[in-house]
């Protein structure tokens, strides 16, 4: 029994135990950022890519009645989002500034959305995936309304709903799947399920599978379930943003892959159809409203709902070029949008402002903050040497060799990659180029401590840039063989 | 050891308190409410021994019974009652600001003992197995809430909730002794379980007389439960009442009408032509009460009433358990989910308690900056707002997984998906309260004070549902 994995949920919940009897709150989360990102690297290089497989497992039974039990363990996939969760995290807790009002409270939220999101990642059995998703929901809660900006309470409000409304969709989802199996053999068990649906005995209800598209997907934001996203990001502090867009939102991508791929291989096809339509909706329909926002913060938050249109694209292709993609993107997306609101939220705390019609030129007086947003948008956009552009040229392969269905939702996808450099290059020229108005004159640049809190984002998307093989051969080892 | 002993106990411990208090001389009456839960946490242990249920034949087998839901009920009521009475040190200010005497704390002592007797009333209620037990047992905790919701007598707000709980409540021991009678004219027995053997012998055409007297029945026990179409006392009554007596009828009072509930309709389920019907008749019972409580409660301004009607919404997941009360699995669920509910409930009215004290008033805006007045507090309401709300890790969470897996087994999809939706409503309600504590600017800066014991309770019951939602196996292993 490996208690590392355990360890990775039980150091934030500690750190925050003793944030809220008194420890420095600041300290305590650095210290508990920093090691978890510490174990998860360490539990990366130590996986076995030869043999494969869960690894560092550890089990603790919780409701033996009814077969489920808390279990944790680690494929490469799960230890690529265990190592997206921390990085993500380090740089979120590293960068938010000096909290006026209830600092303990922030950072406890912090702690707990982190904690919440690993032990989702973590965990073997169906229940306790659901579980830690949903701890996030109440500090999300709290951050919005609290420390947001612009009409937070709204917001908030409007996340909450749907997320709580998604979640519970998801529940009688998961409840569906346990009750179709026979009840001698019924488990939550990942590593069970898959060998039942490979061994043909156990043949859930298509239905089951649009109830759990539906409920992982309005955590995902798929298109038509994405509304409550851009404001939410928009409004959150600029940590939050990043801990939710960045890492909390690729949850629902992560129980689709764990569970509908494995288990509903033909209701997936089936589906298909109206997956692609979704699809393209994310991306067209998503794409063209991104172009026509007004302010930073909207822009950037209605393209992470548009680029998960093309991990969609990826799950859709249904091979395994697509799917290995598909969770590159995974992984790229969630620094590269978190480094994105990092910049948004320190730009928003020198000017108060992120419309365009205000903003101009700063550049000349932020260099360091124009060349970081620089790098985060074209890594946005997915230009080649970042990770981004792997994720994105295998999900297109993938897609191709589908099959004729795929013509249209591809030629969709590339035309995609257009729009959003578009409204990239946008968002750059009329934030950091062009004449600066003279009242930003003043601005300072941004803090040594913030840069590199972003450069720790940053440094990973060009590694796998450059060297994609490092997480293909990692994430492949989820898929079957 | 007869099963009838753990009662009598309870019931000597209240004489014995109502002498202390008359020939003491200390103005303080706290100690009462000690005296009492030490008591009652003594007679807790004596339930541990092993029970015998009464030999067959003997005369106490045709009232009592000793099995496993009585045996988890009666432990389940001396806890509530133990919580209960260690609220009301905390609410001393409240009663000698309403009852002045004087001599110094006259007049306050009962409020300590007379739960004592209620606590007897509902535990004999649980273990009933004759109509005429149940209504006996049931008016000696009636009467004596009767008493206890208007023990503020110079406060209006208790005195009409006193007056509308005396009403209804008469009437509903109306219906529930008719109901009686129309049963003992039908079958000739007034025992619960004699019933499947007595109705199986009858005649096609007396059938309807016998759902007459059922429904009658029914309608009594929806009063008791908090559930639709009995359950518009709820709200005026709650929020009239001494706040320790409010969080003992939403906790325990309810309890025993759903044991009492169980056992009748455990009894029927014997005869498919009523099981059908009835079965159908608490699933439309269930939806109303889950759509009433919970969508009532949206747009409520006061704490007290808010907990109300989420007391009416929980009566609704609970009547989904019991529509499901074919399955095996349904009374486990259902006594998990008030173990959950107990703890939950009251750490809100704890907290409740204190912090209308120090504001001096139940609205929800009285919990404005919270979190800044007293961390401690918020932390605690948080907690026990995520655990009604639902929320997983806590007891609220297993409790609704336990009763929705049921329900999908027996086949109430419809249900389940109305409780869907109507947990998304609880998302809201809840949320308001964690909203006003952290989102709002306090009125005043000043820290809230707790007291020690009240720390202990909110740290208990914090653990409790902490400790159920993680780990749940123990408690669900001990209602099989």
């Amino acid at each position: 029994m490996s208690l590392l994995l355990i360890l990775l949920i039980v150091l934030p919940l500690a750190a925050s135990v003793l944030i809220m009897l008194g420890a420095n709150p600041r300290v305590m989360a650095l210290g508990a950022a920093v090691l978890n990102l510490l174990i998860s690297i360490m539990l990366f290089a130590r996986y076995d890519l030869a043999a494969g497989g869960w690894q560092f497992l550890s089990e603790w039974k919780i409701l033996p009645q009814l077969g489920i039990n808390m279990t944790l363990g680690a494929d490469g996939l799960t230890l690529t989002m265990l190592l997206l969760a921390t990085l993500v995290t380090l740089s979120a807790i590293w960068i938010a500034p000096k909290i006026e009002k209830r600092e303990g409270v922030y950072y406890v939220c912090l702690l707990f959305i982190s904690a919440g999101v690993i032990g989702a990642f973590a965990s073997l059995d169906v229940l306790f995936l659901y579980s830690f998703h949903e701890l996030a929901l109440i500090p999300t809660f709290i951050m919005i309304g609290v420390w947001g900006s612009g009409d937070r309470q709204a917001a908030a409000w409007k996340a909450t709903i749907y997320l709580g409304l998604g979640s519970f969709v998801l529940l009688i989802g998961l409840l569906g799947l346990y009750l179709s199996i026979p009840a001698a053999s019924r488990t939550l068990d990942l590593r069970q399920l898959d060998q039942m649906a490979v061994a043909g005995t156990f043949h859930p209800s298509s239905v089951i599978y649009l109830i759990l598209l539906v409920g992982f997907g309005s955590l995902v934001s798929l298109f038509p379930f994405h509304s409550w996203a851009p404001p939410a990001y928009a409004c959150a502090p600029a940590p939050t943003a990043m801990m939710h867009a960045g890492v909390l939102k690729k949850f629902g991508l992560y129980g689709l892959i764990r569970i509908a791929l494995p288990l509903f291989p033909d209701a997936m096809h089936q589906f298909n159809g109206l997956l692609l339509l979704l699809v393209i909706g994310n991306i067209l329909y998503i794409g063209y409203v991104t172009v026509a926002q007004k302010r930073l913060d909207w822009t950037i938050g209605y393209s992470s709902v548009m680029h998960m249109g093309y991990i969609f694209l990826g799950l859709a292709s249904l091979n395994i070029i697509g799917v290995n993609g598909a969770m590159i993107l995974m992984f790229a997306h969630g620094l590269s949008v978190a480094a994105a609101f990092a910049l948004c939220g320190e730009i928003r705390r020198r000017t108060g402002t992120l419309d365009y019609s205000e903003l101009g030129g700063i550049a000349k007086v932020t260099p360091v903050l124009g060349l970081l947003f620089g790098f985060a948008a074209m890594a946005s956009v997915g230009l080649p040497g970042f990770a981004n552009f792997a994720g994105e040229i295998l999900v297109f392969f993938g897609a191709t060799s589908y099959g004729p269905a795929m013509i249209l939702p591809v030629i969709v996808g590339v035309w995609g990659v257009v729009i959003s450099a578009i409204y990239m290059l946008r968002a750059y020229r009329s934030t950091f180029w062009g004449p600066m108005i003279a009242r930003w004159d003043s601005l300072t640049d941004i803090t040594p401590t913030a840069t590199w809190s972003v450069i720790l984002l940053l440094v990973p998307l060009m590694i796998v840039g450059f060297y994609p093989q490092l997480l293909v051969k990692m994430v492949t080892t989820a898929l079957p063989r | 050891m007869n099963s009838l002993f753990l009662e009598i106990a309870v019931v000597l411990l209240g004489i014995v308190l109502l002498l202390v208090e008359a020939f003491s001389d200390r103005s303080n009456k706290d100690y009462l409410a000690y005296l009492g839960a030490v008591g009652l946490a003594g007679i807790l242990a004596l339930s541990f021994l092993p029970q015998s249920a009464p030999l067959a034949g003997s005369p106490e087998a045709a009232f009592i019974t000793c099995d496993i839901l009585s045996v988890f009920f009666v432990r389940f009521l001396l806890v509530a009652t133990i919580v209960t009475l260690l609220m009301i040190p905390g609410y001393r200010s409240v009663l000698e600001l309403y009852l002045p005497s004087e001599r110094a704390g006259g007049g306050i002592g009962e409020f300590a003992i007379l739960p004592l007797f209620v606590c007897a009333g509902l535990m004999w209620m649980v273990s009933s197995v004759d109509f005429i037990m149940i209504f006996v047992s049931l008016e000696l905790a009636t009467i004596t809430l009767y008493v206890l919701v208007t023990y503020l007598r110079q406060n209006t707000a208790s005195l009409e909730a006193g007056t509308k709980f005396l009403i209804l409540g008469a009437l509903s021991t109306g219906f529930i002794v008719y109901g009686i009678s129309w049963i003992f004219g039908v079958t000739a027995t007034t025992n619960i379980l004699a019933l499947p053997d007595a109705i199986s012998g009858l005649p096609e055409s007396s059938l309807y007389s016998l759902l007459f007297g059922i429904a009658m029945i029914l309608v009594a026990l929806s009063f008791k439960t908090g559930a639709f179409p009995f359950q518009f006392w709820i709200p005026d009554v709650y929020q009239g009442a001494p706040t320790p007596i409010t969080s003992y009828l939403s906790v325990a009072s309810k309890a025993a009408g759903f044991v009492v509930l169980i056992r009748f309709l455990l009894s029927l389920e014997a005869i498919p032509v009523l099981a059908n019907k009835l079965n159908a008749v608490i699933t439309l019972l269930a939806a109303l009460t889950l759509l009433f409580g919970n969508f009532a409660a949206i747009p409520q301004t006061n704490m007290k009433r808010l907990l109300g009607y989420s007391s009416v919404a929980h009566a609704g997941y609970l009547l989904m358990g019991i529509a499901s009360l074919a399955s095996l699995l349904a009374i486990p669920a259902i006594g998990f989910y008030f173990a959950g509910y107990l703890a939950m409930t009251v750490l809100a009215f704890v907290v409740l308690q204190v912090v209308s004290q120090a504001t001096g008033g139940d609205e929800i805006s009285r919990f404005n900056g919270l979190s800044k007045r007293s961390p401690f507090l918020a932390g605690a309401m948080l907690l026990s707002a995520a655990s009604l709300a639902g929320i997983p890790f806590t007891a609220g969470f297993i409790g609704k997984l336990l009763i929705f897996e049921v329900a999908l087994k027996q086949g109430h999809y419809g249900l389940v998906i109305l409780g869907c939706v109507t947990v998304a409503a609880g998302f809201y309600y809840y949320f308001k309260v964690i909203r006003a504590m952290y989102w709002q600017q306090p009125s005043e800066e000043t820290a809230i004070p707790v007291t020690a014991t009240t720390k202990w309770l909110i740290f208990v019951l914090g653990a409790g549902i902490l400790i159920f939602g993680i780990y749940p196996a123990p408690l669900l292993a001990a209602l099989r």
